[in-house]
């Protein structure tokens, strides 16, 4: 209760919840407003917003744009949360490793963390999901491979600082097992800055779902933003709304995981917030 | 004598959330031409935010000057503009702070932050400025004051950092010096030169210096008054004299009777049973170099130590900063591996040991550690931070409870401890915590790494009454290290002098006081601060208590 009051404090974070909070339901109830197939020709293709029933109009082949924009934020939320998830738990272990051990581990761990920054990140995406081939999984491991270097490395650092504290020392001198120390001593005391950039890594793998949807690497089976957008971009002039609502939806998500993100980081480092 | 500084009820709000609405307040205090005005008290007691309060270099908004008065000369600090603060600042007030390397700009030559305080202040040709800042290092007594000019702060040690941090203050030949615990990080033999050279300074300029420390010791070697402050309070100003021999105040009172006085304690007969000896010790670090090597740089951190610790005896380590005392400690509990030698406990030698083979002799050997705020996980309970070696060891959740409440028991805290987390507590609580903790596995020997050093004088006193007391009780036997010989003199039964390294004598606390062998052990002994003047008169003195 006191961390929320702390969050709320930040009216732009509360913003970002609320805005979040409308799009989660939206993902929600999708199948109940929209039931079905988002890529089912519903009927008149190119009407405008409010023509025809279509609340958002409809796209070239008659799709609905707002049934495409509910089901795209099922998978939109999915994405984003899935792989952040598994960025987050393979940067935390390669971070913690290379952080605690030092030494040739760290050596190891941190050329093969800069190997992957060196590619740069939407370009590797896309490769990965090309080469196995597009679907869920595919684009949810593409977005965790190109996101765990930057959580790898700011676990490493927190552990680094935190390894030669005397209150793990003395965990040692108890004869505490290595495991213990990392995952009982060090971690809970480095997860806050670990928790702020994940809610910001939901917000771009967000982004890079999208951007791979609209080159036409989505999912084929499922509705996304990016690929109504992708199916809009040549009728932007006869037809603005297929691409423009998608995009709108894109921007308040990313927006709003932003700003509830930096709530978050204000909240846990309070010292932060009281320089400003 | 003229008045340069006149502080009339100088009050100074903190923050709305914070334990106490005024850090400082109604204070009055004043300040004239050539003399040494203390400022002594303990932590939180408002002396720092003084020193900032004139300086004007509070950390507005969140703090600032409430209301009252810093008469500088008849002009009013708090009012004044701040162009004309900045002015005043360098040239007219300066300042010393407590650690030279964060004071100094570290991308910096010393010559280029000499300079810059006559670049700012003054027009003069910059051979002239050179010529100068030469002239002022050469004052501060730097070795080389060429070298010094080229030198960036981290080439130079401590004490020379320190004194280049004078030597920048003195630059524009200020009329008010404030040091803000300019001591405190140095060793105790720089700290004797240090504390002369600000003297010899402050004569030969005619400065008024403010000088903020904690340390009794400081105030009765350099101070000619003293203002005694508690929670923000003046409690009590008089010359030294005054002050130190007829203290009126009973905080005063309380705050010199905790000053340990430099006697060794009475002799014990010592046991003939040997519990821990360490052997022909070895340690060197290395640093530098990398993944395709590189030359690293060597530094011998225990040269061949040797020495034996009887069943209850404490055995105090002293040395100054580098001379590998901390190195000594963390070997023998093998947080660090040494690379020779023995360390025989029980017959066994602990040494080469691995991981595995060492848990089972972990329990015998415990440390106390020297941050009370670093020594404690912040989010793990008081509780569990002290039950959980025992429940490693096999105790079952009830009995380490009980144990754990009896541990608090002895420590001197309440039960209702166990369920709370270390930031609720202040730091000598924390350190009660910290020994409770080391209690908790039942070890034979007890080593603490300065225990004392990070906490207040009455506080030191209290922890330091609690070791001894628990070390009779529990019929252990401690290593203990420190820099403060005076601490030293009141728990050791023996002493071990370490330097670069090296033990360069053993032996009882009262010989090697009343007669050290090494030159060194002479020069420690002789830069203590105030050591004439904490010696209690009916006590016999250092060199009777020899026999």
């Amino acid at each position: 209760m006191a961390f929320f009051k702390l969050f709320a404090r930040n009216r732009g974070a509360l913003i970002g919840l609320i805005i979040l909070g409308v799009v989660t339901f939206l993902a929600a109830t999708a199948h109940l407003f929209f039931p079905d197939d988002p890529f089912s020709l519903a009927g008149t293709p190119m009407s405008g917003p409010g023509q025809n029933g279509y609340l958002l109009g409809s796209d070239s082949l008659g799709r609905d744009v707002a049934a495409g924009i509910a089901h795209g934020a099922k998978t939109s939320l999915l994405i984003g949360l899935l792989a952040t998830l598994v960025a987050v738990c393979v940067g935390i272990v390669m971070g913690a490793l290379a952080g605690y051990h030092g030494g040739i581990i760290d050596n190891l761990l941190m050329r093969l963390t800069e190997m992957f920054q060196t590619i740069p990140s939407f370009i590797f995406a896309i490769l990965l999901v090309a080469i196995m081939k597009p679907s869920i999984e595919s684009i949810v491991i593409a977005i965790a491979v190109v996101s765990w270097p930057a959580v790898a490395r700011l676990v490493r650092g927190e552990f680094l600082s935190l390894r030669n504290r005397e209150f793990v020392q003395a965990c040692h001198t108890l004869g505490m097992s290595d495991t213990r120390i990392i995952l009982g001593e060090i971690l809970p005391n480095c997860l806050s800055p670990v928790i702020v950039i994940g809610s910001l890594m939901v917000a771009s793998a967000i982004l890079i779902e999208s951007g791979l949807a609209f080159l036409g690497l989505g999912d084929p089976n499922i509705m996304s933003w990016g690929f109504q957008i992708g199916a809009g971009r040549t009728l932007l002039r006869s037809a603005w709304w297929i691409c423009t609502f998608p995009g709108i939806a894109i921007l308040l998500t990313v927006l709003a995981i932003n700003l509830v993100g930096e709530g978050i980081n204000d909240a846990l480092n309070p010292r932060l917030r009281e320089r400003s | 004598m003229t008045q340069l500084l006149d502080i009339k009820g100088l009050d100074i709000a903190l923050p709305a959330n914070s334990q106490r609405p005024l850090a400082v307040s109604g204070m009055d205090l004043q300040l004239s031409t050539n003399e040494i005005v203390c400022v002594v008290g303990e932590s939180g007691s408002g002396k720092s935010l003084t020193a900032r309060a004139i300086m004007g270099l509070l950390p507005a908004p969140h703090v600032r000057v409430a209301s009252g008065e810093i008469l500088f000369n008849g002009e009013d600090l708090v009012k004044v503009s701040d162009d004309r603060l900045r002015a005043l600042r360098g040239s007219e007030i300066s300042m010393i702070f407590q650690e030279p390397m964060t004071a100094l700009n570290p991308v910096m030559t010393i010559g280029v932050q000499i300079d810059e305080v006559f670049r700012f202040h003054q027009k003069m040709p910059s051979k002239e400025r050179r010529a100068r800042a030469l002239q002022l290092l050469h004052d501060v007594q730097l070795p080389d004051p060429e070298q010094a000019l080229k030198a960036y702060p981290h080439e130079l040690s401590g004490g020379q950092r320190q004194r280049a941090m004078i030597a920048m203050a003195l630059a524009l030949d200020p009329k008010i010096l404030i040091a803000d615990e300019p001591t405190t990080a140095l060793d105790v033999t720089t700290q004797a030169q240090v504390l002369k050279l600000i003297k010899e300074m402050q004569e030969t300029h005619g400065t008024g210096v403010l000088f903020i420390t904690h340390d009794f010791g400081v105030v009765a070697d350099i101070a000619d008054r003293v203002c005694v402050m508690q929670n923000g309070l003046v409690v009590e100003t008089g010359t030294r004299d005054q002050v130190l021999r007829h203290p009126e105040h009973p905080y005063t009172k309380a705050l010199i009777g905790a000053v340990p006085d430099l006697m060794p304690r009475p002799a014990r007969p010592r046991s003939d049973e040997t519990v821990l000896k360490v052997n022909a010790l070895e340690k060197t670090y290395r640093s530098g170099g990398g993944l395709f090597g590189g030359k690293g740089r060597e530094v011998h951190a225990a040269d061949d130590v040797t020495f034996d610790l009887a069943r209850g005896e404490t055995l105090g380590i002293v040395g100054e900063s580098g001379s590998g005392k901390s190195t000594v400690a963390r070997c023998i509990v093998r947080l660090n591996d040494a690379e020779a030698g023995e360390i025989l406990l029980d017959g066994v030698d602990l040494r080469p040991l691995g991981r595995a083979a060492m848990r089972p002799h972990r329990s015998k050997i415990q440390m106390v550690f020297q941050d009370p705020f670093a020594s404690l996980n912040p989010r793990t309970r008081v509780g569990k931070i002290i039950a959980q070696g025992p429940i490693m060891y096999g105790a079952t959740q009830q009995d380490a409870k009980a144990r754990t409440l009896e541990l608090l028991d002895i420590v001197g805290l309440d039960a209702r401890a166990y369920d709370r987390y270390p930031h609720e507590f202040s730091g000598g609580q924390r350190q009660r915590i910290g020994i409770a903790r080391a209690l908790a596995l039942e070890p034979d020997i007890l080593v603490a790494d300065e225990p004392v050093s990070a906490l207040d004088v009455s506080i030191q006193a209290q922890i330091l009454t609690l070791l001894d007391d628990i070390r009779e009780r529990m019929n252990l036997s401690m290593v203990f290290i420190t820099h403060d010989l005076r601490v030293a003199a009141q728990v050791c039964d023996r002493l071990a002098v370490m330097q670069r390294g090296k033990v360069i004598e053993v032996g009882p606390t009262a010989q090697v006081f009343a007669d050290p062998q090494a030159e060194y052990t002479r020069q420690l002994l002789a830069a203590v601060p105030g050591k004439d003047w904490f010696s209690k008169p009916d006590a016999p003195k250092v060199v009777a208590a020899a026999g």
